[in-house]
């Protein structure tokens, strides 16, 4: 699976940060038909989730109604330089994990 | 007076000649202004557009060694120059035919890399095919004259035939939709010009890239006329007839659609 994170490297303490997402993942329903109509077995992530310094700040579960190529963004608050890592388990339970590091520097 | 009325009636008869026959001549609009301000802003936002995930596989791809000759695409063609994917369809000396972006791309990896090949909607195909494509962002459409002009010309010509035939059980051509028909409602969709300048496509409605000979696919079996072979010449020939018609339209590969 093919992700895209978009996260600034740096950020002043206490600013908040839009976090973008993006993974590749067919998100089949299990109600699809394929072409010569049988039916696409459902195969969905289930989960997401982003911890910072190893606190889960965002969670979200999917159902088999998320389009394809599932796409979020919600915002944190730089607190502390550390890493930020992203979590998506699929119904098999496979985890795709990617991390960043966040610099956080006070503001003069 | 009775020859002054007959050639006044005459007149009036050669002008409404005139009107059906000659094309309806619209100035460029992408296919962007036709859609909701959603999937616009969708498209705008590099990391909101999923086209940008194929783009990134096609890099991978066009750096990782394939086939028997070990080679990658940058082995021979180091950095892919920015505005190359417009120049596209040309003709290709070896094949003796025109090819689009997408032939060319399986030409160079069975002939040079002997690698197997790749199906024409294959992911390493559309990532290639969209990384390269996407390369020429912001260039003009229309901008580069490939030699040789004949073979060129001809295959223009074929498009602009294939583009005005009627054809199918609805009995409808092209430009039926995309010249006499711009900005009519089709059941919930807007009719646009069907301009070719941000293709391959991320199409919500397929919830994957897809090619635009997926594309001319879809509208051939959209009014039940015979579908034609992806790659295949005559849709290779409607590319360059496109290509000519977006005149100085910009790159938006990849687009969003809905």
């Amino acid at each position: 699976m093919k992700v895209r994170i978009s996260i600034p490297p740096q950020a002043d303490r206490g600013e908040f940060l839009e976090i973008k997402t993006l993974a590749s993942h067919p998100m089949h329903s299990g109600f699809r038909r394929d072409a010569i109509g049988a039916l696409v077995p459902r195969d969905i992530i289930e989960i997401f989730r982003c911890e910072y310094n190893e606190k889960i700040i965002f969670e979200a579960e999917f159902g088999p109604g998320t389009a394809a190529n599932p796409f979020l963004s919600f915002y944190i608050r730089a607190e502390k330089t550390g890493e930020v890592k992203f979590t998506w388990i699929d119904q098999h339970g496979k985890k795709t994990e990617e991390i960043k590091f966040l610099d956080v520097v006070d503001k003069h | 007076m009775k020859v002054g009325r007959l050639l006044f009636s005459l007149l009036i008869i050669v002008e409404m000649t005139v009107a059906i026959a000659s094309d309806i001549k619209l100035s460029p609009r992408s296919g962007y202004e036709f859609q909701s301000i959603d999937t616009q802003s969708m498209q705008e936002d590099d990391f909101e557009n999923p086209g940008m995930l194929w783009v990134d596989m096609g890099e991978l791809y066009y750096n990782e060694p394939a086939g028997k000759m070990d080679q990658s695409c940058a082995d021979c063609h180091g950095e892919f120059p920015k505005s190359l994917a417009t120049s596209f369809p040309k003709n290709n000396h070896h094949l003796e035919a025109v090819v689009n972006l997408t032939s060319q791309i399986q030409h160079c990896r069975t002939v040079h890399q002997k690698a197997e090949p790749i199906d024409y909607e294959s992911e390493t195909s559309l990532a290639l095919t969209v990384y390269l494509a996407s390369r020429a962002r912001g260039e003009m459409v229309n901008q580069i004259d490939s030699s040789p002009v004949d073979q060129l010309k001809a295959s223009i010509e074929n498009g602009r035939v294939y583009f005005h035939q009627r054809k199918g059980q609805l009995n409808l051509s092209c430009r039926n939709c995309h010249d006499s028909s711009v900005g009519k409602m089709l059941r919930g969709d807007l009719i646009s010009q069907g301009q070719s300048n941000g293709y391959p496509i991320y199409r919500l409605e397929w919830q994957s890239l897809g090619s635009l000979h997926r594309r001319f696919r879809s509208c051939d079996i959209g009014v039940k006329a015979q579908a034609q072979a992806l790659g295949s010449s005559i849709y290779i020939n409607l590319e360059a007839y496109l290509k000519e018609r977006g005149g100085d339209l910009l790159i938006e590969t990849p687009a969003v659609r809905r």
